[in-house]
């Protein structure tokens, strides 16, 4: 088992659609099938070297260009939101569903290691969720995104949000076919994050800052939070909001239209 | 961590490869980690020996080849070794890099009987 966040091999994931009633089905995999264990050899006469160099994601990565192409056919805008917990994700999500609602399709998947208390919030808006826990699992992976969307059905011509769990470290590893990678800190945490956590900032093409409605309470230097995001990831863009005001919220619709129009011309 | 899901990727690769080649189980591994391939080392070895028991690689000699992150200045061109992601280029102190080693995660090789 894993000392820091306790991952571990009997790990079940469940991963279900959760309605405005409720759950609609369940789906339990176990992601880590045991074989029998095999029997050490007592003897060497079979003895053989073999060279691999295979990438140990080389399977996510795989299933992540897979989940990729299916979003590229049906011209999904796929995003995967990363931040700590409580930067203000499904908060973001709430308030952009409502706000856009009408105006463009939206699905969602939640990543969480319990409950579904972050779909029921989606639900509530009326936009179908599926719900993934991921039991002792610190990331989402692209295995259960696969399985996922399969549920959720996502129609043509629609963005998709997948709310990630709540950990700046793992979740930069694993590809999950998206199209963009969305990084979320909120002004009630550190500015230097970003060098502190390198690997989710590189990997990410948009920071947004959020809460900045409490900026008159703080010590927080915006100019120093990009400054670090820039030494990491010199071609990050920034947007800086508050879903409470709804402040800035407007330059994050014009970027997910931007975004959304890119997906098109992709195919044209 | 995210280190246990990366030895239960290498050890479902290990239980395919010793299928297929007829193996009872895995005498020693080969691994490639540069850097800055964002995997702890401490936290490698407290996964491993859970996430190996009772699988072909639970007695595997593991061995780990180390490769140190090198990058590529983009404004000057000059190749340098680096610690960091957020390194600058010494001659130029730019920051714009495209690394080009470090990133490896790699399973090099296996010795199966």
């Amino acid at each position: 088992m894993c000392a820091t966040c306790g991952c571990d091999s009997d790990a079940k994931v469940s991963i279900h659609r959760v309605s405005e009633t409720g759950l609609l089905n369940v789906e339990n995999l176990n992601l880590t099938p045991l074989k029998e264990p095999i029997p050490y050899g007592a003897e060497n006469h079979n003895r053989k070297e073999i060279t691999l160099e295979q990438d140990v994601l080389f399977k996510n990565n795989l299933l992540a260009e897979r989940n990729r192409g299916y979003f590229l056919a049906k011209e999904i805008l796929a995003l995967n939101l990363v931040s700590s917990p409580g930067s203000g994700k499904t908060s973001l999500l709430e308030r952009t569903l409502k706000d856009l609602k009408g105006n463009e399709n939206f699905f969602v998947i939640e990543g969480d290691q319990q409950t579904s208390n972050d779909a029921d919030r989606i639900a509530s808006t009326g936009v179908p969720v599926v719900q993934i826990n991921t039991g002792r699992g610190c990331h989402l992976d692209s295995e259960m995104i696969s399985k996922a969307i399969k549920q959720l059905n996502p129609q043509n011509d629609s963005i998709l949000f997948i709310e990630n769990i709540g950990n700046l470290v793992c979740p930069a590893m694993f590809d999950l076919g998206e199209q963009k990678r969305v990084v979320i800190i909120s002004v009630t945490e550190g500015e230097d994050k970003p060098i502190k956590y390198p690997d989710m900032f590189q990997s990410s093409q948009l920071c947004i800052i959020n809460k900045i409605d409490l900026l008159p309470y703080l010590k927080f230097d915006l100019e120093a939070l990009k400054n670090y995001g820039r030494k990491v990831n010199p071609a990050m863009e920034f947007i800086e909001l508050s879903c409470t005001s709804g402040a800035g919220l407007s330059q994050w619709y014009d970027w997910l239209k931007k975004e959304k129009l890119q997906e098109h011309s992709v195919l044209v | 961590m995210h280190e246990f899901s990366i030895v239960m990727s290498i050890v479902e690769t290990a239980e395919e490869k010793v299928k297929e080649h007829h193996a009872h189980s895995v005498e020693s591994i080969d691994l490639v980690i540069g850097a800055l391939a964002g995997v702890d080392s401490h936290a490698l070895d407290f996964a491993w020996d859970s996430a190996v028991k009772d699988t072909v690689l639970q007695t595997a000699k593991r061995n780990i080849i180390h490769v140190p992150a090198r990058a590529k200045c983009l404004e000057c061109d000059c190749e340098f070794e680096i610690k960091e992601l957020f390194d600058v280029c010494p001659l130029c102190g730019e920051p714009l890099l495209q690394i080009v080693q470090g990133k490896e995660l790699q399973i090099k090789s296996m010795v199966l009987n």
